[in-house]
């Protein structure tokens, strides 16, 4: 994704390690069901419930839907190659789309003009990237700006004369439907329990499907299609050979140029689709500068899926839920989770030192030390530092998992028709 | 796929007609009349620049002619993309494989043509017809595997598939045994002969005179874009051939007289360099260099020569130590090495010798930040730099109108002049040169060798990395074979033939046959046998001789004859001065391409 | 050589003014469609900005872009995107405007080690995705963006009265003011005064362009930026070079914030401004990283704003100038890459062309008779 060949370099280092196959089913399990354990066990000392709660959970849910719609929009551009930036920018016209189209034809109307709105800033990224050949960083920081800008002078125009709104927001917005699926209500009385893992294991759940938006369900249901699309068809295999090996994919007859537009439009269409979601269902208003950076985290949560949407979902979820927490006020929540960081790391200087990485043993030893003194001396974590929560574990999370990764080998360079041979 | 009864010898697969293509400042090709008989090995032959490339990128449609016709089975045909070219009939096999390497074989090979119905890809379907045809040619294809796991003459199987599995029935093969060795260019003459028995017709280019001679039916030559004459293989010699391709008398780099001095330049023992996995890329590799020697390192391409160049310029982490004079290099950094006197002519220029975007005097300043006269203390001296180009230009006959231009204006043999006068301005001591004439055009290639000859009799300690047997015999003192990352053997440029020096670059030895090319040498090189080439220790010599670490065949020694029967491919003929580079160059990359010669 | 640079300063300018036409048509557009008229916006404003009360105020702000700019330039040359601009000048502000407010000291020493803090923390606050990038391989894209909010964060944090804050007036907080004889004067011009360190940035544009086009580290960045790999072969050390130009771009962010710090408000307060930091993006990107072509670009930029504020008295919405803005950016991008192709082929053509006309005489000292 950087200009500079040095993530190139040590990608590269660790192809043969990071291959394709991934972790294994058990492992996964084992992994889950112990930091279950961990998580609860963190619970019970702190007594901070709310790290495991229903409400908790749902609003994880409802803020890692638009940041995973803005990481499937960055993998399917990514995937043809095109290193897509302007997802702030397309995220920032979904939001404004969506709430415009909400306010005046109705809310699922408002998430189809939303994508539209999101899916034009990406023919716009695409005719400069493609058929320009601007630097891909370049033009997505442009559209970024054109993103600001344009929302900025729509509501100037519009939102200034309706009820409640203004240059920097909308009116209030109807809603879409939700959901409750059944077996809610017997697991809150469950979660109100405060038992051992299990009252854990009731409010997740409980999160999940208590009140879910539709779109929230239509949003989860594209992650599986994704993958569907661009590993089981004709036209996700030409997709993927332009982001692999577009010269390769050009003297075969696959048009490069064209897949490389539909790519980025989706790409934009999903990002619109995310913005929507934040002014339609996260919240219920369009309001200047909500995005607050999704559309880049959402990339985050791309490369630490390894470019795959099943990765990406993971991510967005880690990332979702510091989100949660950030909008809920939780100091007190965020404050818990702080020993959970120091166990987790504590466990991983011992493994690290077990496996002779004397450097890791020693940064996560620090780290962890850090956070329980943290810990200790405090009570709750000051409200601006939460605020900021989901963005440094957005950086925390790159840092460490940055190493073992396989973007698409042609991903971020501009490519010219008959460079072929 | 059902194969088609062979076609009669007469029919005419393919019939190019006055094929004319030109470039911005170039001809590349010009009034090309070829006939190609179908069912048959058709060859095409010409040194680098000939104008071969952009021919047959006009026959895969990846370019226009902007005269002339071609037919195809007798009907006149058009084609404005590879798709037309593809629907035709005709299918490519590239050089550089086209394939992508984090996608399996049957998703390279399907791709554009994949089955199954309602957009969705019928992996089994495509599985099944991938291996039906990998079996009926003998290509011994796996579906599932990731290519970048895969060998390179796996690779040229996949691509072959790819074309097949399009319905090719002629296929273009663009120096298809440019990066293989022995076994594998025996293997793929086999399978050529199982396509063409199937009816199959075939263009293989190459500028390997005696594969071309071992393999095709006829052979037509090009030189200079167009063509020159069209021959049967029972009617030439290689030497002929050659001359056909190159139009007269080359100019031979060689060197006779010794001007090596007893002054230790570059001393290198024990060098080692793994990839990630472990495995040695350069294993336990020593040499030494005196002063006014040029040591020649004869190896395929993917033997270690790029490991080589990059630990001694301290570009790849290595184990072992280097040394300059009586300065110890292991522990220093690239500048500090480039400081200490050592020159680098790098094997890709455009990626590494050059800043295509930069001005000519910019460029003079590349690799020398940290010396005058392009800089006085932390200063760039503009007005040295420019100076020192203006001369530069004008020793090495650097054809530009001006140092202003950006370097990629210039043509690639002019490129080239300008980083060899670079390098050896600042009276470096050693010199790294790395394919020095690689898809540099004849003359440029004569001024190149000139001014390595000149610079060696003045003490310069060269080393010389090249894939071009004549230009390695010619100008080296000694040479050494490197293979799979060791030194198997030296040998001395005086006596050596190309045969043996290709036979030991090879492993000296195919199934079955005795490995008297050439006598087994030492361990890590090092020692210059007299006379003859040091055969490699390799696991087919092995069958023969004695395992161990000095694996001596029982009648060999110094003076044994070499048994000339057979002449391997991967050589030029006997004595001949043509160009047997190994490596089209960059006519890919280069927009005058073809057209390195003037019109 | 004359030719050749006729021809380059001439395409040089094609660029920017193409890309201003189109901006000029585009956003014309966009008026028309909110009902208003373009020449009679573009009269307005122009009007307007004028005014020696508005060219005042454009410079100042221009030289505060300018300085965004600069920063921002110092990483694209070296195809290093510094997005976090931003978050750099902002938490360098503050805590220069913290020590200028608590430390006791001769006036010009204040201002000249209130300078340094903002230099030093910039420079650190970039060092971090510095650090991350070349160490873990982080794109600096991001790092930078997240850096951006955590900074914001804290400094939100720091300044509450319980900490490093105080309260002045009434309501707001604020860090403890800077003692007025640490006020860097103006310079008085006929509407107003415009911001001394103006004096800075200028000297910063022209070590900007010393240090970069005259010095050896300059070639080391360029040759990066140009070429990776021809710069390591060339014995560049990329990761050396990743960390000092980070550490340099921080360091002028940090700059950012003094014009208003030193000069205007002494003190940061809650709303102390943000965004600086974008627009020294698409400034850097309009002034195509030249020290002249990104003055000219601020002075474009700020002059954009200033004369808008006019607009809303006569009923255009003054958010269109976020349009033009936004507009022009993507314009000049476009704009510079078709120039950029077509001289480079322009050149090989041209080099083409006189190398066969030199060649049409024989005996070239080809080698090979035919």
């Amino acid at each position: 994704m950087t200009a500079t060949g040095l993530v190139e370099s040590m990608t590269k280092a660790s192809t043969a390690a990071g291959r394709r196959r991934g972790i294994r089913w058990p492992l996964w399990l084992l992994g889950i069901s112990g930091l279950l354990v961990l998580v609860s066990i963190v619970r019970l000392v702190t007594g901070a419930n709310d790290i495991t709660s229903s409400g908790t959970t749902g609003a994880a849910l409802r803020l890692a839907v638009p940041i995973g719609l803005a990481g499937l929009g960055g993998l399917w551009s990514e995937r043809s190659g095109v290193v897509n930036i302007g997802l702030e920018g397309q995220l920032i016209l979904g939001t404004w789309f969506g709430a415009w189209g909400a306010y005046e034809f109705g809310p699922w109307w408002g998430v189809i003009v939303g994508i539209i709105g999101g899916a034009l800033g990406g023919l716009v990224l695409a005719i400069a990237t493609v058929s320009f050949g601007v630097d891909h960083i370049v033009a997505g920081v442009a559209i970024t700006i054109l993103g600001g800008g344009i929302t900025r002078f729509l509501s100037a125009l519009i939102f200034v004369n309706t009820p409640g709104g203004g240059v920097t927001q909308s009116p209030s917005l109807p809603r879409i439907g939700t959901v409750t699926l059944p077996g809610s209500g017997v697991l809150h009385d469950i979660e109100q329990k405060h038992w051992f893992v299990v009252s854990d294991v009731a409010g997740i759940l409980g999160g999940l499907i208590t009140q879910v938006s539709w779109l929230t369900i239509v949003a989860v249901l594209l992650v599986p299609l994704t993958y569907l699309v661009l590993w089981r068809t004709k036209f996700g295999l030409r997709l993927r050979s332009c982001g692999e090996a577009p010269g390769a994919a050009e003297s075969l007859g696959v048009n490069v140029y064209r897949m490389k537009y539909t790519a980025v439009i989706l790409s934009g269409g999903f990002a619109g689709l995310g913005g929507a979601f934040l002014s339609l269902v996260a919240t219920n208003i369009y309001r200047e500068g909500q995005t607050n950076g999704r559309g880049y985290i959402g990339l985050a949560a791309m490369i630490f899926g390894n470019w795959m949407p099943g990765g990406l979902a993971l991510g967005s979820g880690i990332f979702g839920y510091t989100d949660a927490l950030q909008l809920r006020s939780g100091g007190q929540s965020v404050h818990a989770l702080l020993l959970l960081l120091a166990i987790v790391l504590g466990l991983l200087a011992i493994w690290s030192l077990y496996r002779g990485r004397r450097v890791r043993a020693a940064t996560s030893v620090a780290v962890a030390a850090g956070a329980l003194i943290w810990f200790l001396t405090s009570d709750t974590v000051p409200d601006e530092f939460v605020g900021f929560a989901p963005h440094l574990t957005t950086l925390l999370v790159l840092a460490l998992a940055a190493q073992r990764l396989r973007p698409p080998a042609a991903d971020g360079k501009p490519y010219r028709r008959g460079e072929a041979g | 796929m059902t194969s088609a009864p062979a076609p009669a010898r007469d029919t005419i697969a393919v019939q190019l007609r006055g094929i004319t293509k030109r470039f911005p400042g170039v001809v590349a090709n010009r009034d090309i009349d070829i006939a190609v008989r179908a069912g048959t090995v058709h060859a095409i032959v010409g040194e680098n620049g000939a104008g071969k490339s952009t021919l047959m990128k006009i026959l895969y449609g990846m370019q226009k002619p902007d005269e002339g016709s071609i037919e195809v089975d007798g009907r006149p045909v058009s084609f404005s993309s590879p798709a037309d070219a593809i629907s035709a009939g005709i299918g490519m096999v590239h050089q550089h494989f086209m394939l992508a390497d984090n996608l399996t074989v049957l998703e390279n090979v399907v791709l554009g043509a994949e089955p199954g119905g309602f957009g969705r890809l019928d992996f089994g379907e495509a599985r099944r017809r991938i291996m039906e045809i990998s079996d009926s040619y003998g290509l011994g294809v796996t579906p599932d595997r990731l290519v970048e796991e895969l060998g390179v003459g796996d690779r040229q199987r996949v691509e072959i598939l790819k074309v097949l599995y399009r319905g090719a029935r002629i296929l273009i093969l663009d120096e298809p045994t440019a990066v293989l060795v022995p076994q594998e260019v025996d293997e793929l003459f086999g399978n050529l002969q199982e396509l063409k028995s199937e009816g199959i017709t075939i263009l293989f280019i190459s500028h390997k005179l005696d594969e071309v001679l071992a393999v095709a039916d006829e052979i037509t030559v090009v030189r200079r874009g167009t063509t020159v004459a069209t021959v049967l293989p029972a009617d030439v010699t290689a030497r002929r051939l050659a001359e056909l391709m190159v139009g007269g008398e080359l100019p031979s780099p060689e060197t006779r007289e010794s001007t090596v001095r007893p002054e230790v330049v570059l001393e290198v023992r024990g060098l080692t360099v793994r990839a990630e996995e472990g495995r040695p890329l350069l294993d336990d590799v020593s040499l030494t260099i005196h002063a006014g020697e040029v040591v020649g390192v004869a190896g395929v391409e993917g033997n270690g020569q790029a490991e080589l160049v990059d630990a001694i310029m301290g570009l790849r982490p290595a184990t072992g130590t280097v040394r300059l004079g009586d300065r110890d290099l292991t522990e220093l950094d690239t500048r500090r090495r480039r400081e200490a006197g050592i020159g680098f002519i790098p094997e890709d220029r455009q990626r590494q010798g050059l800043l295509l975007e930069a001005p000519l005097w910019e460029n003079r300043i590349l690799g020398h930040q940290s010396q005058r006269p392009n800089v006085t203390g932390p200063w760039i001296d503009r007005a040295g730099a420019r100076a020192d180009t203006e001369r530069i230009v004008r020793e090495y006959d650097v054809r530009t109108p001006g140092i202003d231009v950006a370097a990629s204006a210039l043509s690639g043999g002019n490129q080239q002049k300008l980083i060899v006068g670079r390098e050896m301005s600042g009276d470096p001591v050693l010199l790294l040169a790395a394919h020095p004439t690689r898809g540099v055009d004849v003359g440029a290639q004569a001024q190149i060798w000139d001014a390595l000859r000149d610079a060696r009799a003045e003490g310069l300690a060269v080393l010389l990395i090249s894939a071009d047997l004549d230009e390695l015999i010619g100008l080296s003192d000694s040479i050494e074979v490197i293979l799979r990352g060791r030194i198997v053997g030296s040998a001395d440029p005086r006596t050596v033939t190309p045969e043996e020096l290709g036979s030991a670059m090879t492993g000296a030895g195919e199934a079955g046959e005795r490995t008297e090319h050439g006598v087994a040498g030492g361990p890590a090189g090092g020692r210059h046998g007299a006379g003859t080439v040091a055969a490699a220790d390799s696991e087919e010599a092995g069958r023969h001789l004695a395992p161990g670490p000095d694996p001596v065949p029982p009648d060999s020694g110094p003076g044994a004859d070499p048994d000339l029967d057979v002449p391997l491919p991967g050589t030029a003929g006997p004595g001949l001065t043509g160009t047997g580079t190994t490596g089209t160059g960059d006519l890919a990359n280069d927009p005058d391409a073809g057209g390195e010669e003037r019109p | 050589m004359k030719r050749f640079d006729l021809e380059r300063f001439g395409l040089g300018l094609a660029a920017p003014v193409l890309a201003l036409i189109v901006a000029a048509l585009l956003s014309s557009i966009a008026l028309v469609i909110s009902g208003n008229s373009p020449l009679h916006t573009f009269n307005a404003m122009l009007d307007y900005g004028t005014q020696p009360e508005t060219v005042v105020q454009t410079v100042n702000k221009s030289t505060i872009y300018y300085l965004s700019g600069l920063a921002v330039a110092i990483g694209f040359r070296m195809n290093l995107f510094n997005i976090g601009v931003d978050g750099q000048y902002q938490i360098a502000a503050f805590f220069a405007a913290v020590v200028g407010g608590w430390l006791l000291l001769p006036g010009p020493v204040l201002i000249v080690v209130v300078v340094l803090v903002a230099v030093v923390v910039g420079a650190l606050w970039a060092g971090i995705a510095a650090v991350l990038k070349v160490t873990r391989g982080v794109s600096e894209v991001i790092s930078t963006i997240m850096l951006n909010v955590i900074g914001g964060g804290i400094v939100a944090y720091l300044l509450d009265p319980s900490r490093l804050g105080t309260i002045v007036g009434t309501q707001q907080v604020t860090t403890k003011p800077m003692p007025s004889d640490a006020y860097l004067p103006g310079i008085p011009v006929s509407g107003g005064e415009i911001y001394g360190f103006i004096v800075v940035a200028i000297a910063c544009g022209i070590a900007y362009w010393v240090l970069l086009g005259r010095t050896r580290f300059g070639f080391d960045l360029r040759a990066t930026g140009l070429s990776e790999t021809a710069a390591v072969a060339s014995g560049v050390s990329v990761r050396k070079m990743v960390i000092r130009t980070m550490l340099i771009s921080g360091g002028v962010a940090g700059l950012v914030g003094m014009p208003l710090l030193l000069g205007g408000s002494h003190a940061y307060a809650q709303d102390f401004p943000t965004g600086y930091g974008f627009s020294g993006i698409a400034i850097a990107l309009l002034g195509r990283n030249n020290p002249i072509g990104i003055a000219l670009g601020a002075l474009l930029w700020s002059f954009l704003e200033q004369s808008a504020q006019i607009l809303d008295l006569e009923g255009v919405p003054k958010e269109i100038v976020t349009i033009m803005q936004g507009v022009t950016v993507l314009s000049v991008v476009i704009a510079y890459e078709l120039v950029r192709r077509f001289s480079l082929v322009q050149q090989q053509r041209r080099v083409g062309a006189e190398l066969r006309a030199a060649a049409g005489t024989p005996a070239a000292g080809e080698g090979s008779p035919a």
